[in-house]
């Protein structure tokens, strides 16, 4: 896969090779194996639950793959460190971060803004960086999972999850520690919630504020009660 | 998604100016539905304006004693904002009921207003949609209806109005300041900012190609119990079926919009006379001449109990 083209550019291609080819031809990475197959999966099953047969043969083919795109410099911080790049317009900042600096640890999950796996921080404050356009971050401070902890000094978030094993499959892991730290800032900052009682006070991270707080990261193995309680732990011992 | 140039705009008038000389532009700020659309080539813009620069993020006291909150005030901020909390809190409740915490510190004040609908006829291209498409046909009409809407509907489309905000904002009676690309200026009444769908789904709001909102403002506090009820599929992070928001004074008398159930907030001012006599009868003037599905009919006596609910919280409190 080349690093210099937009991902969803790649993946369409990918499809399309795969389709030709099929996988054994290909020789593939197994990051770029598993990327073409999710989307030649993911696409089958689109089409069995969507199309109606009366439907098909009127039909105008898909989008056809739209050429490269306008390129433009941007320059922001990724995790303390300054990055300049000369990116594809269209190139997210999920893409940017994971394609182009290589940072894998926030995850591409549903690309719509939906699941939360690729939750990082700009400026302190969480977003999704699949739903957002790296030239909109010019000079902006972006943290992910890898500026969080490393494996020797873990923060004390990634800490808690270990310890409290929350997670199964890890994929949606770097999105919900990232969206927790965020989090528990938000509550201290007096930011309401749906769910929080008294407009005027202060809110309180009770299991309730702390659930509807983080349903904006799916966890699909369903570590839920793991996750709370070692989110619960770290704001215990921030508060 | 189809290729596109990009500039940051640095003024409103230039930022309107610049999406006169492009005609394949749009305005982007937090980004959360256009990208999103964008991946799915259901929005095909070949430029983008940047409005993220154009120091549009405050939220001041106006001369009447109201508040005027910039375009680019994020959802979040905009809840948490102590005068909201304190003289608004409808429209706090409401957005804290929208979206993800993550969406809410992107989504921006004029671009939740400006957000499409989430039909799944809309979003998925192999069907017929006379919103994204006109001419095509509405598969949501005999399709599957129970998300869609029961008031204003037309031949052409039945598509409801997703944002919790802009029902908060309705029934506050907020206006919407903008600015046209001769640099001109108006203000536009909340009531007339969002269009039914009429033979032209297509076209969402009354803004004119290249008009800029600048800012949202606010009359003054009015008082009485302010509340937000969204009643949805689950707890969290889902579009409502219906939404009330609602302003109860301490003598019984108040205000009533509800989401969800038509192409824009639905609010009827004279049904609002019967609210001391209770939802029944103020449902049966506000969502006089409904025309349901099979599959919604259901929200017309949804919004009927939910609104019961918010007026036996409202006199209990």
């Amino acid at each position: 896969m080349n690093a210099d083209e937009n991902s969803d550019q790649n993946r369409s291609r990918g499809d399309e090779e795969i389709l030709r080819k099929g996988p054994e031809e290909i020789g593939a990475t197994r990051r770029a194996f598993i990327v073409q197959v999710g989307g030649c999966a993911s696409g089958v099953l689109a089409w069995q639950l969507i199309r109606q047969p009366e439907l098909i043969a009127q039909e105008a083919s898909p989008p056809a793959f739209t050429g490269p795109g306008a390129k433009m410099k941007i320059s922001f911080k990724v995790n303390g460190k300054p990055r300049d790049l000369e990116l594809d317009t269209r190139t997210t900042l999920l893409d940017a971060l994971r394609e182009h600096l290589h940072l894998t640890g926030s995850k591409k999950g549903c690309d719509q803004g939906q699941c939360g796996a690729c939750t990082v921080m700009v400026g302190g404050r969480r977003i999704v960086s699949c739903l957002s356009l790296a030239v909109m971050h010019q000079g902006d401070e972006i943290t992910t999972i890898e500026g969080l902890g490393t494996p020797q000094d873990l923060h004390p978030m990634q800490a808690a999850f270990v310890k409290h094993d929350g997670f199964q499959c890890g994929y949606c892991t770097p999105g919900q520690i990232c969206s927790a730290v965020a989090m528990l800032g938000e509550v201290t900052a007096g930011i309401p919630s749906h769910v929080t009682t008294d407009l005027t006070a202060k809110p309180k991270l009770t299991p309730e504020e702390l659930r509807e707080r983080m349903s904006g990261n799916i966890c699909r193995c369903g570590a839920y009660s793991n996750i709370a309680e070692a989110i619960t732990e770290v704001a215990g011992r921030t508060a | 998604m189809k290729a596109f140039t990009f500039e940051r705009a640095k003024t409103p008038a230039e930022a309107a100016a610049a999406a006169a000389r492009n005609p394949g532009a749009k305005f982007i700020a937090g980004g959360t539905n256009l990208l999103d659309l964008m991946k799915l080539q259901i929005e095909t813009p070949t430029h983008l304006i940047d409005v993220n620069g154009l120091g549009l993020d405050k939220i001041e006291a106006t001369e009447d004693d109201g508040l005027r909150i910039g375009a680019l005030v994020r959802n979040t901020d905009l809840a948490a904002d102590d005068r909201v909390r304190r003289n608004y809190g409808v429209l706090s409740r409401a957005l804290v009921a929208g979206a993800s915490g993550q969406l809410r510190n992107m989504a921006t004040t004029a671009g939740n207003l400006l957000q499409r609908t989430r039909c799944p006829y809309f979003y998925d291209t192999y069907q017929p949609c006379n919103k994204r498409q006109p001419g095509s046909g509405c598969g949501a009409i005999g399709g599957f209806s129970r998300q869609h809407a029961v008031m204003g509907v037309s031949d052409a489309c039945i598509a409801t109005h997703p944002s919790d905000m802009a029902v908060a904002m309705r029934v506050l009676d907020a206006t919407v300041e903008t600015i046209r690309p001769d640099g001109s200026k108006r203000k536009i009444p909340i009531a007339e900012f969002h269009r039914l769908p009429g033979n032209e789904p297509h076209i969402d709001t009354v803004l004119i190609p290249g008009e800029l909102i600048t800012a949202v403002t606010l009359p003054k506090p009015v008082g009485g119990k302010q509340s937000y009820l969204k009643v949805r599929d689950r707890a969290s992070f889902a579009f409502a079926l219906i939404s009330i928001a609602a302003i109860i004074q301490p003598d019984g008398t108040g205000r009533v919009a509800v989401g969800g159930v038509a192409h824009k907030p639905w609010r009827v001012e004279e049904a609002e006379s019967e609210m001391p006599r209770g939802a029944k009868a103020v449902v049966a003037r506000l969502l006089a001449g409904a025309k349901p599905t099979p599959e919604n009919a259901f929200k017309v006596k949804l919004v009927e109990r939910a609104l019961a609910s918010v007026l036996a919280e409202a006199k209990g409190a």
